[in-house]
């Protein structure tokens, strides 16, 4: 336990000391969020219609931002090699790192869904699968993006590639998310699609991290 | 404390990097209490021995036998794994975190480096001598028998070879081994040395 609290106390002082880090993300999804309603007609409809997917393409595009970091400046300055021979498990510090990028990228996205959701006019009937879901996926996100940032961590130019690798594998999260709130707003029963976000996060808490591990440990070699 | 002691030994070891062969059939031993000085010209495979020895590269070929078991090896690579960002003593306090040490380790592995006084400097502000003390501290807050030290003496100052030397002798003493890379011959005064020439 002591391990893991030495890289979530690391990673909550990193992003202290460098708050752009985490706060550009968030003002990026922001925008891109008011951009649309700015974009449509006054009062639309059916911007409504629209909003989970907005929502969720931006809570995805915004987290995809971070991703390159992730590892990348551990890598440069030597930290990676210590942490791949550290006595704590590799797979336990993967696990760490990337929940403190779901703390510090995820869960301020998830707290600014309910009133950017109100902004885009979603009906107060579909926020609670709003937020749930984007609860239950965008730790999937980090996990998921996570994966990606170690496979490419030795890569020069990974950020061109990880867009690439990231979004394919995130297309159910986001169809089952955004899936979710029509089915609310529909008046059907959201719990389907969200068990199945919470199916897919338990698999991703289980496996990512010790796959993350190996790939990291694959950039040595 | 005693260290756990150990005999390290190299068999017919071989390590690519890419489709290249760095080296073949290299084989060597190294017990506790001994230093080897890895020397060779530039690409002939240093670093790759060393980052094989350490577990972070596999070899081609050959065995690695006797190394210290857990907790038993400490590298230092090119790069001091410092963050920049953080404080000397931050980036001290999170490796003993994160290898099980306590805390209260890094004062006396700072002081014994001559960097104490500049605990609280972020890492970005220190010169990359001082830098180097702050890695050279890391091996000190937590003994353990081997040490794989890849280019140490980067960016040390007359002092600071002088305390390497020191620190280097201590640990032999004490029943640790080292096996260092470095392209300048070792500071006078260590006894045990042997050399080793890696030729590409």
């Amino acid at each position: 336990m002591s391990a893991v609290l030495a890289i979530l106390t690391r990673e909550l002082r990193l992003a202290l000391r460098s708050r752009m880090d985490w706060l550009l993300p968030l003002l990026f999804f922001v925008m891109v969020v008011l951009l649309f309603g700015l974009g449509a007609r006054p009062n639309d409809p059916v911007l409504a219609g629209f909003a989970p997917s907005i929502l969720w393409v931006g809570a995805l595009l915004s987290m995809l931002l971070t991703l390159d970091r992730l590892f990348r400046a551990d890598y440069e300055d030597g930290t990676l090699e210590q942490l791949c021979l550290a006595e704590a498990p590799l797979g336990l510090t993967v696990a760490a790192k990337l929940a403190a990028h779901w703390l510090l990228t995820g869960l301020p996205l998830v707290l600014l869904a309910a009133p950017l959701a109100v902004a885009l006019q979603l009906p107060a009937a579909g926020l609670p699968a709003l937020v749930w879901g984007l609860a239950l996926g965008t730790p999937v996100l980090s996990f998921v993006g996570g994966f990606a940032a170690a496979l490419t961590v030795a890569l020069p130019r990974a950020g061109l590639l990880l867009p690439l690798l990231v979004l394919p594998l995130l297309a159910p999260v986001l169809i089952f998310g955004a899936g979710a709130v029509r089915a609310a707003l529909g008046g059907l029963d959201a719990a389907a699609p969200l068990y199945f976000l919470a199916a897919v996060l338990v698999l991703c808490l289980t496996l990512v991290p010790w796959a993350a591990a190996a790939a990291l440990r694959n950039a040595f070699e | 404390m005693s260290l756990q002691p150990f005999q390290l030994e190299i068999r017919d070891l071989a390590v690519r990097r890419g489709p290249r062969v760095l080296f073949e059939r290299l084989g060597f031993s190294l017990s506790d209490g001994e230093i080897l000085h890895l020397q060779g010209a530039n690409g002939a495979g240093k670093t790759s021995l060393l980052e094989t020895l350490a577990g972070l590269r596999r070899p081609a070929s050959g065995q690695v036998l006797g190394l210290p078991e857990e907790r038993g090896l400490h590298w230092l690579g090119h790069r001091n794994a410092l963050n920049l960002s953080l404080s000397v003593l931050e980036n001290l306090e999170f490796w003993c975190g994160l290898n099980g040490a306590s805390a209260q380790a890094c004062q006396p592995a700072l002081e014994r480096v001559g960097i104490w006084k500049l605990r609280h400097r972020l890492v970005r502000t220190l010169s990359a001598g001082q830098k180097r003390r702050a890695a050279l501290a890391r091996l000190l807050a937590q003994r353990r028998p081997l040490w794989l030290l890849d280019e140490p003496l980067d960016g040390l100052d007359r002092q600071g070879l002088e305390l390497f030397a020191q620190l280097l002798g201590e640990h032999a003493a004490s029943g640790g081994g080292a096996i260092v890379t470095s392209h300048q011959p070792l500071p006078a005064g260590l006894s045990g040395v042997r050399n080793l020439v890696l030729s590409p």
